[in-house]
């Protein structure tokens, strides 16, 4: 073992940069993600069909491939399309698809969406009918009551499963290694590991860096489930 | 064009293949560590709980990567001590059977430990009243029952370890998304292929799905539901 290389000073930097870049994408792509899954899931539970439908079937299909073929399929697929390859050189949101930072961060974006929006769909289905019931019976409207009643209730009620996707996200952005060019905490350890011959060394300090990156996050969420879902917890005098 | 779709669908059986092997480890991994964590004890309850939080922690494909770079540098290492000459290679398809059956092993104890501990205690202290030994209760009356309060969690973990295996074509096992990237890169036309192979991963998981469903009923024979 010669964790002395780990320790080198640019090594470090490597990995530094590397956890700025994982952090970085597992935000990013949580916001837009968490975005996108809050309008799928009123969609999902809203009263137009065809809408119902057509979000059903996406979260099929995103929750029934691999994440990988999502990435290629955006980074290396959108480029066959003659359509996005007139455009992808000079109009403006096109040029994003030659980046991979980007394409990674729409991939993750979307699948997140994907599982999220089902999770939190669920929560608002389960809103107890007496809540829905107190809300109309004050006058408010559809939206008041969705937007004052049904969802901050659903959106606490998911945290739990929620949590769970998180740290899955934060796994899942090791993914970005697949992607040439980005440089991760998963693509610092096999740059290590290609330049030194050192897997171990390499792939257990990425692996060191996910548990407490795992951890911290696991810590963050049981924290802010005692505060926000205390109204739900069991008498406790 | 043509031949790579086939090449693509054969590709498919060693994702099936790898999948089937891994279902059968990490299940053998979450008895062991579901037994470890019900036994009551502390040494074995230690070592699994270590073994399910850490491998929950970290990221599939690192611990894949781990596995097939350094468990070979390891090994060899290892034999090297010991005065043999002889060196091992681990392979992709090996390499990956055994980290995915390892790391979903650690999602399975936390299925099958709870699954267990739904059973009644009646159960089990019944059949010892009987003079079964702890093996026969195990066979005749524990896993019967714990089949059904584990087969949600169990599908669960299923549909994930499909996916998984797409990560083994990083470490070059030569499965259907290693084979759509070959494709795409000789085609130049990435789109169809990878579209395809999601299709058939999708496939995939639909047909476990249905096949779960009716497992499920099947072992839900004669359970009473509470009506709404």
């Amino acid at each position: 073992m010669e964790w002395a290389v780990i320790f080198a000073p640019d090594n470090l930097a490597l990995f530094g940069n590397g956890i700025l870049i994982t952090l970085w994408l597992l935000f990013a792509s949580l916001a837009v993600g968490g975005v996108l899954a809050l309008i799928f899931a009123l969609m999902l539970t809203g009263p137009w069909a065809p809408l119902r439908w057509l979000v059903g079937a996406y979260t099929f299909v995103i929750r029934g491939t691999p994440l990988l073929i999502q990435v290629y399929l955006i980074y290396y697929g959108l480029g066959q399309l003659e359509w996005i390859q007139a455009r992808w050189d000079a109009i403006w949101p096109w040029t994003y698809f030659k980046e991979p930072f980007f394409c990674a961060l729409l991939a993750f974006s979307l699948n997140t969406a994907g599982y999220t929006a089902e999770m939190l769909a669920g929560a608002i289905r389960e809103t107890s009918a007496g809540e829905i019931e107190a809300a109309h019976a004050y006058g408010m409207s559809r939206f008041q009551t969705m937007w004052r009643v049904v969802l901050p209730s659903a959106m606490r009620r998911t945290l739990p499963a929620y949590s769970n996707e998180v740290v899955m996200m934060l796994h899942a952005t090791s993914l970005a290694s697949a992607v040439p060019n980005m440089l991760d905490v998963t693509s610092a350890a096999s740059r290590i590991y290609a330049t030194y011959y050192l897997p171990f060394e390499a792939y257990l300090a990425a692996a060191a860096i996910y548990l407490t990156a795992s951890f911290c996050l696991i810590g963050f969420f049981r924290f802010s489930e005692g505060r926000l879902l205390a109204y739900l917890a069991p008498r406790k005098h | 064009m043509q031949s790579y779709f086939w090449v693509i669908l054969h590709g498919s059986l060693l994702t099936v293949g790898v999948s089937l092997l891994a279902l059968l480890v990490s299940v053998l991994f979450g008895l062991a560590g579901a037994a470890a964590k019900l036994s009551g004890k502390p040494v074995l309850v230690g070592l699994a709980t270590l073994y399910s939080t850490i491998i929950r922690g970290i990221p599939d494909l690192v611990l894949m990567l781990l596995v097939f770079y350094g468990g070979t540098i390891g090994i060899n290492t290892l034999l090297e001590k010991l005065g043999s000459e002889a060196t091992v290679d681990i392979d992709p398809f090996t390499a990956g059977v055994l980290t995915i059956g390892f790391i979903y092993g650690a999602y399975m104890t936390e299925t099958f430990r709870g699954a267990i501990l739904s059973i009644p205690k009646g159960q089990m202290e019944a059949a010892w009243a009987f003079g079964m030994s702890r093996f026969q209760t195990f066979i005749r009356i524990t896993l019967p029952q714990m089949v059904r309060y584990a087969l949600p969690g169990f599908t669960n973990n299923w549909l994930v370890l499909i996916k998984a295996t797409a990560l083994v074509s990083l470490i070059g096992l030569q499965e259907m998304t290693y084979l759509a990237k070959q494709a795409s890169a000789a085609t130049r036309s990435p789109f169809i292929f990878f579209m395809f192979t999601g299709a058939l991963f999708l496939i995939y998981t639909s047909v476990s799905l249905a096949v779960l469903k009716k497992v499920n009923a099947r072992y839900s024979l004669g359970t009473k539901r509470g009506q709404l």
